[in-house]
């Protein structure tokens, strides 16, 4: 039980970033807890992919006398998180773009009062 | 107001706890940290990656070699953020 | 306080090219060390961000135009489909340059553990330049943007 430490602290994450984006009024705010979820979305998805007492699956000085496909840490599912993590860049600084247009247009940055449809 | 955050907090705490209780003393939903089970794939792209590719990081033949599809949507997503943001703002960028 | 000190502007113009250059070399070595396109491009937009902050988004902005990244963005996201057309004859994403023993990047490494050799993998080096240069127009493009975007009149910009 004391070894699963890792998905102990995604769900940790999840829980912080979804209590930002429920109560919080500031917009700013809101947008930090949804890239904090997606923090803890990566670090689960490259901590599946862990060997007991592995090393990095990259050949240049690697130690002698280690087998090969045995002590060597998964790739794959590093591959997968660097396309999530560019993913999660562009579509916080989509976000932060509408938040700059939100603030020209309402002149305040607070969610419970940009309801209505105002002209 | 008040009534408010401690509704919200409350149910949170309890989404909390029911995921606690759920995962993680279901050992064959959620292996223990360490051991995967299927590493067929994983196995051949590493005993293999020098020979076909020739490069020598296993993680870079996987992204551009062995999966190059998603590296080229991934390049698709970037390019339509760019896009997207440089069209919001265009308005506050020629004053 | 409308502007930084003279200190900052001295240190942040005499950083640039040591981080241009690490990046650079996270983004050669792509295919012997950890790093690669995506790694690399973000160390020297994270430079230009340096840039950004220290001297403010007007002065930048004359020397720099937005049109300038965007055919800078163009040309690598063309030089990454047209590598990846180079061995139509096979597949979609061949690498017809691992086997050859003549060609640019061609020699096969040894099995097992080995030091480096920059001569080797394929396409794969090429695909790094083309992504790097990408990724560094595309977030130096974010960054100018959205710190043109959100000025004060009159005050710092």
């Amino acid at each position: 039980m004391i070894y699963n430490i890792p998905y102990i602290a995604v769900m940790l994450l999840i829980l912080v970033g979804l209590y930002a984006v429920i109560a919080k009024r500031n917009i700013i705010k809101i947008i930090m807890g949804i890239s904090i979820i997606e923090s803890g979305v990566n670090l689960f998805l490259v901590a599946l992919g862990y060997r007991e007492g592995g090393l990095a699956p990259i050949f240049t000085n690697l130690p002698e006398k280690t087998q090969i496909p045995g002590q060597l840490v998964l790739p794959v599912p590093q591959a997968l998180t660097l396309t999530s993590i560019v993913i999660g860049v562009a579509v916080l600084a989509l976000m932060l773009a509408l938040a700059v247009q939100i603030y020209k247009h309402y002149k305040t940055l607070d969610v419970r009062s940009v309801r209505r449809l105002k002209e | 107001m008040k009534t408010r955050a401690i509704v919200s907090l409350s149910v949170l705490i309890l989404l909390g706890v029911f995921l606690i209780m759920s995962i993680l003393p279901l050992s064959n939903v959620l292996r223990p940290f360490g051991d995967p089970e299927n590493s067929d794939m994983d196995d051949y792209i590493i005993s293999n990656a020098q020979n076909d590719t020739g490069a020598n990081n296993a993680v870079t033949s996987v992204v551009f070699d062995y999966r190059g599809f998603d590296t080229l949507g991934e390049a698709t997503v970037l390019f339509t953020a760019v896009a997207g943001v440089i069209l919001i703002l265009r308005r506050y960028a020629h004053e | 306080m409308n502007d930084t000190s003279k200190i900052i502007k001295t240190i942040s113009a005499i950083m640039f090219p040591f981080v241009t250059i690490y990046g650079l070399y996270v983004i050669m070595h792509g295919h012997l060390t950890p790093g690669g396109g995506f790694q690399g491009g973000a160390i020297v937009a994270s430079g230009c961000a340096l840039l950004v902050v220290a001297f403010g988004s007007e002065a930048i902005a004359k020397k720099v135009k937005e049109s300038d990244l965007s055919i800078l963005e163009s040309v690598g996201a063309l030089g990454f489909i047209s590598l990846a057309f180079i061995g139509i004859a096979t597949t979609f994403f061949y690498n017809v340059l691992a086997g050859r023993s003549g060609s640019l990047f061609g020699k096969i490494p040894p099995f097992g553990s080995n030091p480096g050799y920059l001569n080797s993998g394929g396409l794969l080096p090429l695909m790094n330049f083309a992504v790097g240069t990408k990724v560094i127009a595309g977030l130096f493009a974010i960054v100018l943007i959205l710190a043109i975007a959100t000025r004060k009149k009159g005050g710092r910009t």
